[in-house]
C-alpha cells in the first residue's frame, strides 16, 4: 500500500531525531514558531469571538485531536486506520446516550462526570477491539477493515432506533456546567478544547519518544526484527490503538459538546475520509500535521462556498474547490502542509537543523 | 490627552452610529437548503419557490431593505445544524428561514430554543415531531406536516378505489414515519389493513432486495420515496417488470419525480396520492402561483409546475414578509413583535388559507389527486378531492390523539382509533 510505505518512507527523519531529543528545540530564542503559536492560541478569545473561535478555531482543534490520533497510528505505527472518526462518533454517542439528551426514552440520564469517562473508556474498549480485528492485517487490508467497521456503524446507527435513534439521532444533549461556569459558553469551550488537544498533542509527542514509541517505531520499520528481539508485535499495535481511541474519544467528546446533536451524519463514511484528507494534507510524519491539516480543512469547507459566489461562479461547486486545495497540497508536496514547511526551513537555513524536531 | 480621547470617542461614535444605521437599512435572513445529497433537486426548487416569493412581494419592509444569505444542507440533521450557526455567528442573520427535510427540522427546533432571541421560519420541512412535541417558542412553521398532508388518502383508497390490503415503502426517517403515520391512521381507520412496512436508508441507490420482497398478495403498494431514492427506485421497479398499483407520499406524487427523465416515471399515471397540493388546481390563487414561478425561470431551469417544496418555501417567505410587514420591520425586544404578528397572521397562499395553531404549526388545506399524463407525456398530478382545515391531530380529539403515540417503523398500529 502506497500510503503506508510512504509513511514509512518520510517517517524515518523524525524517528531518528526522537532518539536523540534535543533539548535546544524547545528554548525560544532557537526555535520561536512554536512559542509564537502557543502565544496567539492562548490569548485567541482576544482576537477573535463567537464563529471564528468556535466554528474555526474550536473545530479545528477537535478535528485535529481525531486526525492526531490517526497520524500517531500511521505515523508512529505504519497502521492508517479510517475508524478513527468511527470511534470518536462512537464517545459522542455514549456521551448522548449515558449522559442526558432530548430523547428521554433513550438517555439513561446520568451526571457528565459519570457519563464521560464512561464513554470514553466504551471508546477506548470499541477501537481496542476494531483495533486487535485490524493489526492482523497489513497496508491496503488494515485499511479495508477498519473502512468496513466504520460503514458498518454508520448503517448501524442509521438503522437503529433501540440506541441511536436512527437517522434523527440525538439531541440537545447537556453540557457541563460546574463551579459556576456554563463549560459549553464560547470562551470556556475554546479553553476546554485547547487544554484537551494540548494534552493529546503532548501525550503523542512524548509516548512517540519513550520507550513504548520507540518500540511501536521498530515495529513500523521492521515487525520481524523486532520480533525476533523478543517484542510482541501484535500488543505493541493494539496498545497504539487504545491510545489512539482515547484521543480520538476525546476529540467525540468534544465534538458532541459542540454540536449538542449528534446523528449519523456525524459518522458517515465520507466524515471517515475527511479525517484522512486531513491527516494527509497536514502531514502524517508529525503530530501538529493533524493541526495543520484541521487548519486548513476547515478555512476551506467554511469559506469555499463564499469564495466562489464572491468570484460570480456557480456556488454548487464549492466541493471543488476543496478537492483542488487538497489536491495542490498533496501534489506540491507528499509530505503535507509539514513537509512543505520543513522543506522551506532547511533551505532558509541549511545549516542549523539537519532533520531536527520541530515539534508544535 | 483630553484631546486625543475625545477624538477617540468622536470615532467611536461615528462608528457606532454607522452600525446602526446599516442595521436599521437592512434586515439579514438567512435560508437554508438541500443543495446537496439526496434531495439536491428539491432543495433547488425550494430555492425557486423562495425567489418567486420575492418576485412576487419584493424585498422592501417599509424603509427597510432584506438581505438574504444561502446555505447549503444536504438533509441530515448536523448539515442544518451546522448551516444555521454559521448563518447565525458569521453572516449575522437576525431570521432564519430553515430548514427543508423533516430531520432536520427535528434538530433546527431543538437549536432554536439556545436562541430565543431569534426567530426561526420553518421552510419546508415535515416531522410531526418538530412542533407536536416540546416546540420551541420562537419556531414557526406554514406548512402542515407529512400526516396531514395523508389526509383524505387512506379514505379515498379504500372507498373509491376499493384497495383493501396495502404494503408501504418508504425511506428510514421522521418525515416518512409521520407520512406513513397519516396514511395508516385513516386506511386502517376506514377498515383496511396494511400488512407489511419497509424502510430504506435515506440514500439507497440499489432497491432490488426490496423490489424482491414486496408481497404479491396486496392490492396497492404505498411509496414514500423522494428525490434520488424515488427515481431510482421507479426505475428498477420498472426493470422488475413491477405491475402493482401505486399510491405515493407527497414528494413522490410531485413534480421533482413527475418531472424527471426517462420513462420509469410512467409507472406512477394513475397513482394515488395526497399532499399540501395538487398542480392543476383551478383555483386563481394557485394559478397566478403557478404563472408567477414559470415566468420567474426559463423552462430549462424550472419544472413544469412547481413542486411542493417551492410552494412551501413560497409559504414561508410570504408569512415571513407580510409579518414584517404588519410590524414595520422592528425587530426591537427580542423581535417579540414580529414574533406576535408571525403567531396570529393568517395567509392567503396559493394552496389555501393557512393559519398557525398554538403550537405555531400550521393548518391548512390538503388536495387528494391522481397523476394523469397532459398528453404531451408531461405528468401532473389532478385534484381529487380538497379538503380545508386539515390540523395536525387530523381532526382527533388531542387526548385520543396523544395516546397514538409518536410516528415510527411500527406506530401507528393498523387499528381503529
Amino acid at each position: 500500500m502506497s500510503l503506508a510505505e510512504r509513511t514509512h518512507l518520510h517517517a524515518k527523519p523524525p524517528a531518528s531525531a526522537a532518539l536523540t531529543p534535543d533539548a535546544s528545540a524547545w528554548s525560544i530564542a532557537q526555535n520561536p514558531a512554536p512559542w509564537a503559536v502557543a502565544v496567539i492560541l492562548l490569548i485567541m478569545p482576544l482576537l477573535a469571538n463567537g464563529f471564528f473561535l468556535i466554528e474555526i478555531f474550536g473545530t479545528t482543534l477537535i478535528l485535529g485531536t481525531v486526525a492526531l490520533s490517526l497520524m500517531f497510528l500511521a505515523g508512529y505505527g505504519g497502521m492508517v486506520s479510517l475508524m478513527q472518526l468511527t470511534i470518536a462518533g462512537f464517545a459522542g454517542y455514549m456521551v448522548a446516550v449515558l449522559g442526558v439528551s432530548g430523547s428521554a426514552k433513550i438517555s439513561l440520564g446520568w451526571p457528565w462526570w459519570l457519563a464521560t469517562p464512561m464513554a470514553l473508556a466504551l471508546a477506548t474498549g470499541f477501537g481496542t477491539l476494531g483495533g486487535a480485528l485490524a493489526v492482523r492485517t497489513e497496508g491496503i487490508y488494515t485499511i479495508m477493515i477498519t473502512l468496513a467497521i466504520g460503514a458498518a456503524f454508520y448503517y448501524f446507527t442509521n438503522q437503529n432506533w433501540a440506541i441511536f435513534n436512527g437517522h434523527t439521532g440525538l439531541n440537545t444533549i447537556a453540557t457541563p456546567q460546574f463551579w459556576g461556569v456554563d463549560w459549553r459558553a464560547d470562551i470556556p469551550f475554546y479553553y476546554v478544547t485547547l487544554g484537551v488537544a494540548a494534552l493529546c498533542y503532548f501525550a503523542v509527542v512524548y509516548v512517540s519518544r519513550a520507550p513504548f514509541g520507540l518500540a511501536l517505531q521498530g515495529v513500523r520499520d521492521n515487525p520481524r526484527r523486532m520480533a525476533a528481539l523478543g517484542f510482541h508485535v501484535n500488543a505493541h499495535r493494539i496498545a497504539a490503538y487504545a491510545l489512539a481511541s482515547l484521543i480520538a474519544g476525546l476529540g467525540g467528546v468534544l465534538q458532541v459538546w459542540n454540536y449538542r446533536q449528534i446523528s449519523p451524519g456525524s459518522v458517515a463514511v465520507e466524515r471517515c475520509i475527511d479525517i484522512l484528507i486531513i491527516a494527509v494534507v497536514g502531514g502524517i510524519t508529525r503530530p501538529v500535521g493533524a493541526f495543520i491539516g484541521a487548519f486548513i480543512f476547515v478555512i476551506l469547507r467554511t469559506f469555499a462556498l463564499d469564495v466562489l459566489v464572491q468570484l460570480g461562479l456557480d456556488g454548487n461547486r464549492f466541493r471543488l474547490l476543496i478537492g483542488l486545495g487538497f489536491l495542490a497540497v498533496v501534489f506540491w508536496s507528499s509530505d503535507g502542509v509539514v513537509g512543505l514547511w520543513e522543506h522551506w526551513r532547511r533551505r532558509s537555513a541549511p545549516s542549523s537543523y539537519r532533520g531536527g524536531a520541530h515539534h508544535g | 490627552m483630553v484631546r486625543r480621547s475625545s477624538v477617540l470617542i468622536a470615532i467611536g461614535t461615528i462608528m457606532l452610529s454607522t452600525t446602526a444605521f446599516a442595521q436599521q437599512q437592512k434586515i439579514k435572513v438567512g435560508v437554508t437548503a438541500t443543495l446537496e445529497g439526496t434531495y439536491t433537486v428539491l432543495g433547488e426548487d425550494g430555492i425557486r419557490g423562495f425567489q418567486t416569493a420575492l418576485n412576487v412581494l419584493g424585498k422592501t419592509v417599509g424603509d427597510k431593505e432584506l438581505e438574504f444569505v444561502i446555505a447549503s444542507t444536504d438533509a441530515t440533521p448536523d448539515s442544518a445544524v451546522r448551516a444555521v450557526r454559521k448563518l447565525i455567528e458569521q453572516d449575522k442573520v437576525q431570521i432564519l428561514l430553515s430548514p427543508l427535510s423533516g430531520d432536520e427540522g427535528i434538530a433546527v427546533k431543538n437549536f432554536a430554543k439556545t436562541h430565543p432571541e431569534l426567530t426561526f421560519v420553518n421552510a419546508a420541512s415535515g416531522a410531526q415531531e418538530t412542533t407536536y412535541v416540546d416546540p420551541a417558542p420562537n419556531f414557526f412553521r406554514y406548512n402542515m406536516d407529512g400526516a396531514q398532508w395523508q389526509v383524505g388518502l387512506g379514505k379515498y383508497a379504500y372507498e373509491t378505489k376499493g384497495y383493501r390490503k396495502i404494503a408501504t415503502v418508504g425511506e428510514d426517517y421522521s418525515f416518512i414515519y409521520t407520512q406513513v403515520f397519516g396514511l395508516v391512521l385513516e386506511f386502517c381507520g376506514a377498515g383496511g389493513q396494511v400488512t407489511n412496512r419497509q424502510w430504506v436508508p435515506l440514500g439507497t441507490k440499489d432497491f432490488a432486495s426490496v423490489i424482491a420482497a414486496l408481497p404479491d398478495d396486496v392490492d396497492a403498494i404505498y411509496l414514500g420515496l423522494g428525490g434520488a431514492d424515488a427515481v431510482n427506485f421507479l426505475n428498477q421497479y420498472q426493470q422488475a417488470g413491477g405491475k402493482a398499483h401505486l399510491m405515493g407520499g407527497s414528494i413522490m406524487i410531485d413534480q421533482t419525480i413527475l418531472s424527471s427523465k426517462g420513462s420509469a416515471k410512467n409507472a406512477l399515471i394513475g397513482t394515488i396520492a395526497a399532499s399540501g397540493q395538487a398542480d392543476t388546481w383551478d383555483d386563481p390563487g394557485w394559478q397566478k402561483f403557478v404563472k408567477a414561478y414559470q415566468d420567474a425561470f426559463p423552462p430549462n431551469k424550472r419544472f413544469p409546475s412547481p413542486s411542493l417544496l417551492a410552494t412551501n418555501y413560497y409559504d414561508s417567505t410570504m408569512a415571513l414578509i407580510l409579518a414584517l410587514r404588519q410590524v414595520n420591520g422592528d425587530l426591537s425586544d427580542n423581535q417579540a413583535k414580529l414574533k406576535d404578528a408571525l403567531a396570529k397572521i393568517e395567509i392567503d397562499a396559493p394552496n389555501g388559507k393557512i393559519k398557525l395553531d398554538s403550537n405555531r404549526q400550521a393548518i391548512g388545506t390538503n388536495f387528494v389527486t391522481e397523476v394523469v399524463d397532459d398528453g404531451k407525456g408531461a405528468l401532473f398530478s389532478k385534484v381529487v378531492k380538497v379538503i380545508p382545515n386539515v390540523n395536525q391531530t387530523l381532526g382527533y380529539d388531542p387526548a385520543v390523539f396523544a395516546k397514538i403515540g409518536l410516528p415510527s417503523r411500527t406506530v401507528p398500529e393498523c387499528k381503529k382509533y
